[in-house]
């Protein structure tokens, strides 16, 4: 038999409800590869008293012939997601210590679901970030290696963590969140499946805020199926959230058909990018056959103003970020930082923000700061808020034109080292979301799945676009995509 | 627009994060290759463009205005670093 903590979702839900395996039996095995795995540093905050206790919850669930969605399936959560009585630190010294007294409703899905929790998941500091290396826990380590080369790499960011853990087969799937590219460009870098969907299906409430207008959670996985399978666990309209969407959430699975005959596919000219490895290119005209021959129809689509995203992202993320971030102040909850004599109340909101947050966060916290100040609120906030509506009407002339779904490559380059980029600028960094951060402002839902490897024997990932709400349709495009790829591989065990 | 040190120094007071004198001059070159790549916003042609407010268009919900919750006194204190007789504690605010 297969270790079990290998098992996708759904292989592991039908072993699960024909009595093959039992749920105490998948958490033991994810939890003995778990302990086994300290060198990849993906697990930060380990739960196994609550994994073990809901592990036996959904085995009686199960035998009493109640088994729904998600019932016994070990996953990991980003330390994101306020987990009640267990430290959710959003990898962040600020948050040194805090033990939510609440549940955030993606997780309280998850397990309402009867999901079990195994830990929480390592993470860039407030998920500012795509190498995860600014994280308070220390960098997590990618389980792929570039052939025999013991570099270690990045498995991306800012979910960095969860990543990693579902490629090394330490749970079965894990949430992430994202922001800019935060769930797809980590899954891209190990080989894994991602899926951002539309802003306001999965609930923000209970979630560390970054950045609210383009915050949004997601399943990461080994499969599309499994994608689908926890993505309709963790959605669905939540009062707490006032952007959570009133919408009735489809049975994704049901689906899965892998038909995309007719279905028309854009590929946008812009994301052909100046210097961009011959092997990108190459995947995405690999992409384009494998969907056009299952019956997809290949569509050269234009999305103008598609190079400034970045920089319009980076003026809306870090402005809603000083605003979010404003509530660490050492008075609620956290870090609070030891006053020197005569300190008053300013000194210790200085003080403490200085000691908790990092050198990312810092900057962005700033920029965000300043670009929101007297005199540039319209030259810098107003303007990027304006470039943004006009890069969602891209979106919106693209499907409205027809268009089913775009598909791009999902990063520019494969899983770089950890440490590579110390030396570059900060924008040099953010040049990792260029394909994925257009989605997030124009609040559409995407899927990195993956299809390939580099010449060094990394993944590499496709993504695809699909309409607001659509993700059921969007799913089966990427089931389709998936099928064609046929991607099998798995990093070699060295931890 | 170039960032110099006194207005770093103004940024960060504004952001009420502590930075240390002889860490200003590179925290404003850090933000002059920041709003560098920014600048390239003023390419676009944003003349009768409404700006953003909501990325999916909806309607707030209403409710009835009452209370839905309370009586949390012990957990919205429960992670505060210094809570005093069911209040937080801060340093001397006023003279």
């Amino acid at each position: 038999m297969t270790d079990l903590n290998t098992l996708t979702l759904f292989d592991a839900r039908d072993k699960l409800r024909d009595g093959d395996v039992t749920s105490v039996e998948l958490t033991e095995a994810c939890l003995k590869a778990i302990e086994g795995a300290g060198d990849l540093n993906a697990f930060v905050h380990n739960t196994p008293e609550i994994a073990m206790e809901q592990a036996k919850a959904a085995d009686a669930r199960i035998a009493a012939g109640d088994a729904p969605a998600m019932c016994g399936l070990p996953l990991g959560i980003k330390d994101l997601f306020c987990t009640k009585g267990v430290p959710s630190q959003a990898a962040s010294g600020i948050l040194e210590g805090f033990t939510p007294q609440y549940e955030s409703t993606v997780t309280q899905n998850l397990f309402d679901a009867g999901a079990v929790m195994l830990g929480k998941l390592n993470m860039d500091e407030f998920a500012m970030g795509s190498s995860n290396e600014t994280s308070v826990y220390g960098n997590v380590t990618s389980p792929w290696r570039r052939g025999n080369d013991d570099a270690a790499l990045t498995p991306g960011g800012s979910s960095g963590g969860s990543a990693s853990a579902v490629a090394a087969d330490l749970c079965l799937a894990a949430t992430g969140t994202d922001t800019g590219g935060s769930i797809r460009q980590p899954a891209a870098f190990t080989g894994i499946v991602g899926i951002k969907p539309t802003y306001g299906r999965c609930s923000r409430w209970g979630i560390v805020a970054f950045a609210s207008s383009l915050d949004q959670a997601g399943p990461m996985t080994k499969s599309v199926r499994d994608a689908a399978i926890m993505l309709e666990a963790m959605c669905g309209h939540d009062p707490k959230d006032s952007t959570s969407a009133d919408l009735a959430v489809p049975n994704f699975e049901a689906m899965l058909t892998g038909d995309i005959k007719g279905k028309k596919i854009g590929i946008p000219k812009e994301y052909h990018m100046d210097g961009m490895p011959e092997e990108i290119e190459a995947l995405w005209a690999e992409g384009r056959e494998m969907l056009k021959a299952a019956g997809a129809e290949i569509v050269d689509i234009s999305l103008p103003h598609t190079k400034y995203a970045l920089p319009t992202y980076y003026v809306i993320a870090p402005a809603e970020a000083s605003s979010n971030l404003a509530r660490y102040d050492g008075v609620r909850f956290g870090h609070r930082a030891t006053l020197a004599a005569g300190d008053g109340i300013t000194e210790m909101y200085e003080k403490t923000r200085a000691e908790g947050f990092g050198d990312e966060v810092k900057r962005r916290v700033m920029v965000g700061t300043y670009v929101l100040s007297a005199g540039f609120y319209d030259a810098y906030y107003n303007r990027a808020r304006k470039v943004r509506a006009l890069i969602k009407k891209d979106f919106e002339d693209a499907f409205a034109a027809g268009i089913d779904a775009i598909l791009t490559p999902a990063t520019p380059s494969a899983a770089f080292g950890l440490g590579e980029m110390n030396d570059e600028d900060p924008v040099k960094m953010y040049l990792n979301d260029v394909f994925t951060v257009t989605v997030n402002l124009a609040g559409l839902p995407g899927i990195s799945v993956p299809t390939g490897l580099d010449h060094q024997g990394l993944p590499l990932g496709l993504q695809l676009i699909g309409r607001p709400w659509e993700e059921g349709d969007l799913l089966n495009t990427a089931y389709a995509l998936e099928n064609a790829a046929g991607f099998v591989a798995k990093p070699g065990k060295w931890w | 627009m170039s960032i110099d040190k006194d207005t770093a120094a103004r940024v960060a007071k504004l952001a009420r994060i502590k930075v240390e004198e002889d860490a200003l001059p590179a925290l404003a070159q850090e933000f002059n290759t920041i709003l560098g790549f920014i600048e390239q916003l003023n390419e676009v042609d944003v003349d009768g463009v409404e700006p953003m407010t909501s990325v999916t268009p909806m309607r707030l919900k209403r409710r009835e205005d009452v209370v839905t919750d309370g009586d949390q006194q012990e957990a919205v204190l429960a992670n505060a670093p210094d809570a005093r007789e069911g209040f937080f504690a801060v340093p001397k605010v006023v003279e």
